[in-house]
């Protein structure tokens, strides 16, 4: 009998098996993801050759908060691609079919693709985050080390929650729209550096409307053990990350919403 | 409290309407205006365990939307449904664990998986035990000569390989109903022969309910006691092959091979059909002359080679109830 993370493994080991078939297009897969998003940290650190630091941050400090941002994304990007399907499913009708099955449409919709070329991400991520870990002076008490694992994930499940508002939109547009890639994407290229360099209106709307703010920037400026210049509290810091699990569980009552619509409109 | 209760269930869609042209679709960006359709318009039926019901209609007569009521994909405006007591839309994973769906043309297993991992997948979905899994699995592959299939990713079978597969996957976790929509579209006549055996068989040796939607009126006489027409969301008629027939037309087919070509058939109670070289079609009602009456009458007259009697073709009929209903 399967529970649903034996079920999980099950997908993934099927969602493995057929991507090494095409191990060549794997293989090009990740090393594209290593390069794009290499190219991306050479932009960062040809800006900080010109301008040396941004409002006091020092390019560690943003490889910091860029490593931690990507391997999150990447942990997320490997399970979310059900959810940008949701529009092409519902026009298909093979949306029909997972709700056929005995189980969760979303543990459908995760399990549907374990996207392995994201690894690239991931491994580029990581190694900029261990450089930044190395070269800054950071304080690895237990306390530092469990609220940088419990960074990650909060905020894999933060941005697990963005994908799955897509996801949700789809319902009503049967159309994945461009428009909401503003706030995936666009959010998680602004997330990447430190929010205090951006103005108020739009820090406003990044930690209370969209709480990417706190899954990332909060609780790094407490790994990084340096004082907020936007002047939050040490346990206000610690607790943020707690903000991106909150976005998850909503962003899953607002999907059932969305079902809800789906399965009394059929379309 | 039967087996399958369905009570009064209304299912009304809203189609956007779309004007046409560019200043249309731009129109309907800022307002739309829809068009409601009743998909189902108060249908009721029941069915108990082990019955093997037809369920026939034109295209777009809602036989799809109760379906996916039944499954629980859809929740209706109004109206009672139960399957061994459980409200579909409302116990959705309850209920798809214990009915099994069929789409004649869309498979439900993975099209890059060989069939035998699409199967193992079924297990650890439907949370089957594996000593169970196993033994359905076997008994499946026995009856629709399985075997030689299993490792042969799924876009690589042929279309009756492939529906075979289908309704072995539809049954790994042994459900009590088996909602079958056009499991035969698109077959060879060896695999419609084939499929139509298990499907008689499964409902006979193992008691499963089943549910068949079909345009394919031979499926019906092979395989159904019970027909279920549904027109414009309605059920217009609910009763067996054989009532229907008499409901709708009494008339039976006089088929007659003559000697001689040249001859003509008159007789005051036939109706002529069609004729084929000497083979000629009369239509009479049996009401009105007695069929013995009427042979003895026309072999007495006619040079004949040989005669029979016969039903007129279920598609006759149907398209003659859809006619009254005015469905086209």
């Amino acid at each position: 009998m399967a529970n649903p993370l034996a079920l999980y493994t099950h997908y993934v080991s099927i969602s493995l098996r057929s991507q090494m078939q095409y191990r060549v297009s794997f293989l090009l897969g990740t090393l594209g993801q290593l390069f794009s998003t290499g190219v991306e940290f050479i932009g960062i650190l040809a800006l900080f050759d010109r301008f040396g630091s941004l409002n006091q941050w020092t390019l560690a400090e943003v490889a910091f908060f860029y490593g931690i941002v990507n391997v999150a994304f990447a942990v997320t990007d490997m399970l979310s691609r059900g959810f940008d399907h949701v529009g092409q499913l519902v026009r298909s009708g093979e949306f029909d079919r997972m709700l056929l099955r005995p189980r969760s449409t979303v543990l459908q919709l995760i399990g549907q693709e374990f996207t392995l070329k994201r690894l690239g991400r991931f491994l580029q991520g990581g190694a900029v985050l261990l450089w930044a870990a190395l070269y800054l002076d950071i304080d690895w008490s237990p306390s530092v080390a469990a609220l940088t694992v419990i960074t990650v994930c909060c905020g894999a499940c933060f941005f697990l929650g963005l994908f799955i508002n897509i996801g949700t939109v789809s319902f009503w547009t049967t159309e994945t729209l461009e428009l909401m890639n503003v706030l995936t994407y666009g959010g998680i290229e602004a997330s990447k550096y430190p929010l205090a360099i951006y103005r108020a209106w739009f820090r406003r709307f990044f930690t209370m409307v969209i709480p990417m703010g706190c899954v990332t920037y909060f609780p790094v400026v407490a790994i990084l053990g340096r004082s907020d210049p936007l002047g939050t509290s040490l346990a206000f810091q610690y607790l943020a990350p707690l903000f991106g699990l909150f976005y998850f569980i909503l962003s899953l009552f607002i999907w059932r919403i969305g079902l809800r619509h789906y399965r009394s409109t059929g379309s | 409290m039967p087996h399958i209760l369905v009570d009064n269930i209304v299912k009304t869609f809203r189609i956007a309407q779309r004007r046409p042209g560019l200043w249309g679709a731009l129109h309907g960006v800022v307002r739309r205006e829809y068009r409601t359709i009743k998909a189902l318009d108060r249908v009721s039926f029941e069915l108990e365990p082990g019955e093997l019901v037809g369920y026939i209609g034109p295209n777009g007569a809602g036989k799809s939307t109760t379906v996916k009521v039944l499954s629980g994909i859809l929740v209706p405006d109004s109206g009672r449904c139960e399957i061994d007591g459980r409200i579909p839309w409302r116990n959705r994973i309850s209920n798809a664990a214990n009915i099994g769906v069929v789409f004649g043309q869309r498979t439900q297993l993975w099209w890059d998986l060989p069939v035998i991992e699409s199967f193992d997948l079924l297990r650890d979905i439907y949370r089957i035990e594996n000593g169970d899994y196993l033994r359905a699995r076997d008994e499946l592959a026995v009856l629709m000569d399985l075997e030689p299939l299993y490792d042969v990713p799924v876009r690589q079978l042929s279309l009756g390989q492939r529906m075979r597969c289908d309704l072995a996957a539809a049954l790994l976790h042994a459900p009590s109903v088996l909602f079958l929509d056009e499991p035969t579209i698109g077959l060879d006549a060896v695999s419609k022969l084939a499929v139509r055996d298990f499907i008689k068989r499964l409902n006979r040796d193992r008691g499963v309910t089943v549910v068949l939607t079909t345009h394919d009126m031979d499926d019906i006489e092979a395989l159904c006691d019970r027909v279920m027409v549904i027109g414009h969301g309605r059920i217009l008629s609910d009763s067996t092959l054989d009532d229907l027939r008499t409901r709708v037309t009494r008339e039976r087919r006089l088929i007659i091979d003559l000697l001689d070509e040249g001859q003509a058939i008159e007789d005051p109670d036939v109706t002529f059909i069609s004729r084929n070289g000497n083979r000629v079609h009369l239509q009479f009602d049996p009401d009105r002359v007695p069929t013995a009456a009427l042979i003895s009458r026309i072999t007495a007259k006619y040079a004949i080679k040989d005669l029979f009697v016969e039903n007129p073709p279920i598609e006759e009929i149907i398209s003659r109830l859809y006619d009254e209903h005015e469905l086209r």
